[in-house]
């Protein structure tokens, strides 16, 4: 009798389970100049794969329809208008749309605003997107976590890169953008070249503001002053802007350009991009992707869906979509079958890993709210007979060898340096 | 000395771009008193106009030149279609009314071109880069310039000279200074006021389309190109005084000049750079270089 009870409850708790759903807020730009580059290609990776969770036709371990049976009802959100906006909107999803969770965040400085206000209203967050390393090094979260590595990693990996491809340099010039992510990813590839290369020496230091578009002075400044080595981590229009204007000056014959995040432009550019420029995708990202089952299912989902492979920003959202489905299916299992809280759902994806497109993503940083992942870094060849911008040389960084240990701040660790990397 | 040649250099193109759309905006403020905070949204659909044009003409077979011709056709058919819907369709309901709506009115007409924007031509970049290899390339003090950069510079002082002459050289032109000077009294002397409220307005976008799609073939062309160039161009007209031909001439080079010296010798003053030029001005001349004190209308 009492099994047959048991079996009874089982089936409702199914049934309510099936039309249960899980309300995922999508935070991303939808509009203005991070649009075309980061926030559209990341929402619409988010489409597809999360239809195919809802279909259940992702691959295991991943295949449980929706998230561990409820459908996933996607809320998508424009991060365009700056933070204080971002704060607002953020409210307006957990407060007004009810919403169990947020995936969102391009913008470094969206991300430093939007962090303190999750973790006040004590609502989950995943920031999957920005880069600067001081959310977590700055401050401590219970309910905030970020699913990709930070800024940190693709400036150590460029300038490793550098060092293990015997490139030379004794002087460096600059270009970033006015703001949180230009002025980190500097910092962080002036401090591991002057561990890697003592005694280089930086000269040109530019940044123009973010959306500037005009970089006719900036390029005169850069070839005033010639310097061995480019460092960049311009991106989206500004990058694509940047290169269109400095190649006919022939900035990159003139210079070794590296840029920390720049994968995303090379399907739009073609043949425009000129040969030989050293670049990362924040990432094992697109050209530089690992070869496996998952990655093959996800570039072909994406491909099929868009006409054009993944690149960086949607590789970044799927990694964080696969993270929070596993979090919520074990909180749910923790909780007898029934949809989990957000303290649930963190308590859940707190120092876990998961294997991505991209490769495993462990949560290890931060006390397990910050990422870190495997990168890798190329160099543009053009290949007329494809079309298509390739990347050559592609060396891979493990997880360990680029980013710092727990409990140690990015910057001190390079200054230090890199004191328990791993690299073999 | 070859430094100093490279700023100037540098000033005078980046000012030469400024002034092309300044221009227009200070136009549209001297004949219809509207500050027009959407300027930046038809450079924008400038661009995407040329960006547009340039990809039929290739697609047509037509010689590489022509496609300077289709960055032309594009800004047309942007003063063309658009410039009298919003002016006639739009902004003729608020004449009359307080300024501050007119801006108002304008800001919500820069949304939703920004999404109109999205809607006609998507979110993905469009290159058209044809036009920018044209010219080849310059040599000035000691540095290789793109010569399409410093074609601009020609197109600025054509257009500059063009407007002066078309409005103190012609007789269509001192009709515009009459309306300018008062609209009520020329509408008394039996100018069509409404007619020349949509001219004005036209010239003025196309100015901007112009701006937009001479930019078009240096950028990727995609959402958001709007924003900085209008920001800008509101400092060069507030140094130059707000409907002042030959004040967004000195606006644009003050603040090219500036931004040029800044990036130069102390990078970042860069954005300083212009607002703190744009201030020692303001302090000196509250109402911008060029622009007269007027008399309160009672």
């Amino acid at each position: 009798m009492r099994i047959i009870a048991l079996a009874v409850s089982c089936l409702f708790a199914a049934s309510a389970s099936a039309q249960e759903t899980f309300k995922l807020g999508i935070v991303s730009f939808l509009s203005g100049p991070a649009a075309e580059s980061f926030g559209v290609p990341a929402v619409n990776g988010a489409k597809v794969v999360l239809e195919a969770f809802n279909k259940g036709q992702a691959p295991a371990p991943y295949n449980k329809t929706g998230f561990g049976g409820m459908r996933i009802e996607p809320v998508f959100v424009d991060e365009n208008g700056g933070a204080t906006k971002q704060v607002q909107e953020l409210r307006n999803l957990y407060d007004r749309e009810k919403v169990d969770a947020v995936v969102g965040y391009v913008g470094s400085g969206d991300c430093l605003a939007v962090a303190p206000a999750a973790e006040e209203m004590k609502k989950f967050l995943i920031l999957y997107d920005c880069g600067t390393p001081r959310i977590f090094e700055d401050g401590q979260y219970r309910y905030v976590f970020r699913t990709a590595s930070h800024a940190v990693m693709d400036n150590v990996a460029l300038a490793r890169y550098l060092k293990a491809r015997g490139i030379k340099f004794s002087t460096v010039n600059y270009i970033n953008q006015d703001y949180a992510w230009g002025h980190d990813s500097r910092n962080d590839f002036k401090a591991a070249a002057a561990q890697l290369f003592p005694g280089v020496k930086n000269q040109a230091d530019l940044l123009p503001k973010f959306g500037a578009g005009q970089y006719g002075t900036e390029i005169s400044a850069l070839l005033s002053q010639p310097a061995e080595l480019t460092h960049s981590s311009l991106w989206g229009g500004d990058l694509q802007a940047f290169i269109l204007q400095a190649a006919p000056r022939d900035l990159f014959k003139k210079t070794q350009v590296v840029f920390s995040a720049a994968d995303h432009v090379l399907p739009g550019l073609g043949d425009r991009m000129p040969d030989g420029v050293i670049l990362g995708a924040r990432g094992a990202y697109g050209l530089m992707s690992p070869k496996s089952a998952l990655n093959d299912w996800w570039w072909k989902l994406y491909s099929d869906a868009y006409k054009t492979y993944p690149v960086q920003a949607p590789y970044r959202m799927v990694q964080s979509l696969l993270g929070l489905k596993l979090a919520v299916e074990k909180a749910m299992a923790a909780n007898g079958g029934k949809k989990p809280t957000g303290e649930q759902i963190a308590a859940a994806l707190k120092g876990s890993e998961w294997e991505s497109p991209a490769g495993k993503i462990r949560m290890a940083l931060g006390d397990g709210h910050q990422a870190v992942q495997d990168t890798a870094i190329g160099r543009t060849k053009y290949d007329a007979a494809k079309k298509m911008v390739t990347l050559v040389d592609i060396q891979r960084f493990n997880a360990d060898c680029v980013n710092p240990p727990n409990g140690v701040k990015g910057e001190d660790w390079i200054k230090g340096g890199f004191k328990g990397a791993k690299c073999d | 000395m070859n430094t100093a040649l490279t700023i100037l250099a540098d000033g005078v193109a980046y000012a030469s771009w400024l002034f092309i759309v300044a221009l227009g905006l200070t136009l549209v403020f001297g004949v219809l008193k509207i500050l027009n905070v959407a300027h930046g949204s038809f450079y924008a659909v400038g661009a995407y106009a040329a960006a547009t044009f340039v990809a039929w003409f290739a697609t047509w077979g037509f010689a590489p030149w022509l496609s300077l011709i289709a960055l032309l056709l594009g800004s047309v058919a942007v003063a063309a279609l658009l410039a009298p819907l919003t002016e006639r369709g739009l902004l003729r309901v608020f004449y009359g009314r307080d300024e501050v709506l007119l801006v108002l009115v304008t800001y919500a007409l820069f949304l939703v071109l920004e999404d109109l924007m999205k809607l006609v031509w998507g979110v993905n970049p469009y290159f058209v880069t044809a036009p920018y290899g044209l010219f080849g390339n310059v040599q000035i003090g000691g540095q290789s310039y793109v010569g399409y950069d410093l074609a601009l510079v020609a197109v600025a002082i054509t257009c500059g000279l063009g407007v002066w002459w078309g409005l103190n050289r012609t007789r269509a032109g001192k009709v515009v200074l009459a309306v300018i000077h008062s609209a009520e009294i020329a509408a008394s002397m039996g100018v069509n006021v409404g007619r020349v409220y949509t001219f004005a307005f036209m010239f003025g976008i196309f100015l901007a389309a112009l701006g937009g799609a001479l930019t078009a073939p240096m950028i990727s062309v995609q959402p958001g190109v709007s924003v900085a160039v209008v920001i800008v161009s509101f400092a060069v007209v507030i140094i130059g005084g707000l409907g002042s031909i030959e004040g967004a001439a000195i606006g644009a080079l003050i603040v090219g000049m500036a931004r040029s010296l800044a990036v130069h010798t102390w990078p970042p003053a860069e954005l300083f750079s212009i607002y703190a030029a744009m201030a020692v001005v303001l302090i000196f001349r509250p109402e911008g270089l060029f622009q007269r004190v007027k008399a309160r209308r009672i």
